[in-house]
């Protein structure tokens, strides 16, 4: 398998995420990791900002998410018991560059989720570093959902792996 | 509509120990309303840390009670808070969040105001008659504006207390709260900005319940604290409830917190010799009984009406209705200044794991207090919310003498009262004991 990362890679595996991720197949996504991945949404007001330096929502190293996965996979995350339904539209993919062994692409992505008579759009950008494991499979180094909305208003919790 | 009477919306019965909200207390626009008036129009209330004004001219707009207002900083560093609306007729003048700008100009008109609020210019000012001053058309100063050790605070009441006075017995409490880096504090970049589909005073009582903790956190303390490495059983005991040597404390005037010996949490493991080293320093700098009383417990405090700081996570945050089922969430990271990059990253990972609409922790309470609005809406007239706990002894960890505490200064506001309210439960007067 070649160890370029086109466009039609990053949709592929970006588009067979989501379905993985709409039918809250968690463990199964959790194995689209790298090792020492990273799982970050940042904070709305600071879309651009850094990690270690700025509060985000999310900024799970790879212990956490497998925690949160686990957690959510459990009876006791109230906020989604019952589960929400979500339903992710992915598009617009672009390969951004390489940087070291990893490559930098982008998506933009739409999702509704449903639960308890209420309906949330979630709206926003993946800024993806995707490398290739040692089969060959495509692998999130790093995992970025950057959203759009300017507030969690009224939306008020993000639960589910967006 | 019939007049509000709180004797009807709280039920404070000493003798026979017990305490009741009437959920329509939660759910009635009439009572939303007048709460704007006699409560969040007669407080100070929360809008920021100085430290997010970082620069001359820089700014930040904000919504303390659901009124929108902006807050500046002059070229010569003095902070201002105003109306944030055009005197002409009234359009925002700061349209982004935040910045840094030396004129505001309304763009409606184009109209135009400097950092410290004066009329600075508008076209066609030949128009207006002598009678017109332009030095009387400068944005409109919000009535009250002081801040506490960098934290600000804005009262829409021209008579109120000044705000050492008004944090009262409180005040120990947020310096204690504010010292456990042995430095000032700063806003950390980053805020956390939601809503809760709720009424705001049921965030009051959440913000300060340990005995949810149990139930509701469930996933925090049985699997990510295990998950980190760590034994849960500080966190929760062999009777399951959370929070040993806890209790409640009633801080006078609505102030209150839940206060107990600091837990472990993974930042401990995160950075062990420059938190030891902080620890060392706080004892040289405060004296080792002040500084035990900093770093060796752990709070959630409550600043009527609307204001938490929780040490855990070092979190400050404030909430507003803008309807009686609709709440808006403003939170923050505030974390010493002179830290390494290092704890500053263990401290934002441990914020994170508990806290926040992401958080592993916060989602729940959301869906908590959700959940009890939906529930309110069978009946709120006719059924009551039970904070009865430990209202016949001296509070324990799981009591509720903090939301009883909150509750009384409530009802004392609503009903028009401006002096200090006793907000004790007085356990020496209840005749059924248990």
């Amino acid at each position: 398998m070649s160890a370029i990362i086109t466009r039609q890679d990053v949709e592929e595996f970006l588009v067979d995420e989501a379905a993985l991720l709409d039918a809250w197949q968690l463990q199964d996504w959790l194995r689209l990791m790298a090792e020492e991945a990273h799982y970050l949404v940042p904070a709305l007001d600071k879309p651009a900002g850094d990690w270690r330096k700025t509060l985000f929502l999310i900024s799970d190293d790879m212990k956490t998410l497998r925690s949160r996965v686990t957690q959510l996979q459990g009876r006791t995350v109230w906020a989604e018991n019952p589960k929400s339904r979500t339903r992710r539209l992915v598009s617009n993919f672009r390969v951004l560059g390489t940087e070291g062994d990893c490559t930098r692409v982008t998506a933009n992505f739409a999702v509704w989720r449903y639960q308890l008579d209420a309906t949330d759009v979630y709206v926003g950008r993946y800024e993806h570093l995707l490398r290739r494991d040692a089969a060959g499979a495509l692998r999130f180094q790093e995992r970025k959902a950057i959203l759009d909305l300017e507030t969690l208003r009224p939306h008020g919790k993000l639960s589910f792996i967006l | 509509m019939p007049e509000i009477k709180t004797s009807n919306l709280v039920i404070d019965d000493h003798e026979r120990g017990l305490f009741r909200v009437r959920r329509s207390a939660f759910t009635s626009q009439e009572v939303f309303e007048r709460e704007r008036d006699a409560i969040f129009d007669r407080t100070w209330l929360y809008v920021g840390h100085e430290s997010e004004l970082p620069a001359p001219h820089s700014y930040v707009t904000r919504k303390p009670g659901g009124r929108p207002i902006m807050v500046t900083r002059d070229g010569e560093g003095k902070i201002h808070a105003f109306l944030n609306a055009c005197t002409h007729r009234g359009n925002q003048v700061a349209r982004e969040r935040s910045g840094t700008a030396r004129v505001f100009t309304c763009f409606y008109h184009a109209w135009s105001f400097d950092t410290k609020g004066a009329l600075i210019g508008l076209p066609g000012d030949d128009a207006y008659t002598a009678g017109f001053d332009k030095k009387d058309m400068g944005l409109v100063a919000v009535p009250r504006f002081e801040s506490y050790r960098g934290m600000m605070f804005v009262s829409f009441d021209k008579e109120i207390v000044d705000l050492v006075t008004y944090l009262g017995s409180a005040r120990e409490t947020v310096d204690h709260m504010l010292d456990f880096g042995g430095d000032d504090v700063e806003a950390v970049e980053g805020a956390q900005n939601y809503a809760i589909k709720a009424n705001w005073k049921l965030l009051v009582e959440n913000s300060m319940d340990a005995y949810h903790a149990a139930s509701t956190h469930a996933r925090y303390f049985r699997e990510y604290i295990p998950a980190m490495g760590m034994d849960p059983s500080s966190w929760v005991g062999a009777n399951g409830q959370a929070f040993a040597g806890w209790r409640g404390v009633d801080l006078g005037n609505g102030h209150a917190m839940i206060e107990g010996p600091a837990l472990p949490t993974p930042l401990d493991a995160g950075a062990p010799e420059e938190l030891a080293r902080i620890r060392a320093n706080l004892d040289v700098k405060f004296g080792k009984e002040r500084a035990h009383k900093i770093a060796d417990y752990s709070r959630n405090l409550f600043i009527y009406p609307n204001l938490i700081l929780i040490s855990f996570w070092r979190t400050v945050r404030t909430f507003y209705p803008l309807a009686p089922d609709y709440m808006e969430v403003d939170a923050w990271a505030l974390l010493p200044r002179s830290e390494s990059e290092h704890l500053r990253q263990k401290r934002i990972e441990n914020f994170l794991s508990f806290l926040g609409p992401a958080g592993l922790a916060t989602p729940d309470d959301v869906a908590a207090l959700e959940g009890c609005q939906r529930g309110f809406q069978a009946l709120p007239d006719r059924t009551f919310s039970d904070i009865s706990r430990g209202m016949g002894r001296a509070a324990l960890n799981t009591d509720e003498l903090q939301m009883r505490a909150f509750w009384r200064r409530w009802r004392a506001m609503v009903d028009g009262e401006t002096g200090p309210t006793d907000c004790s439960d007085h356990p020496e007067r209840v005749k059924v004991q248990a």
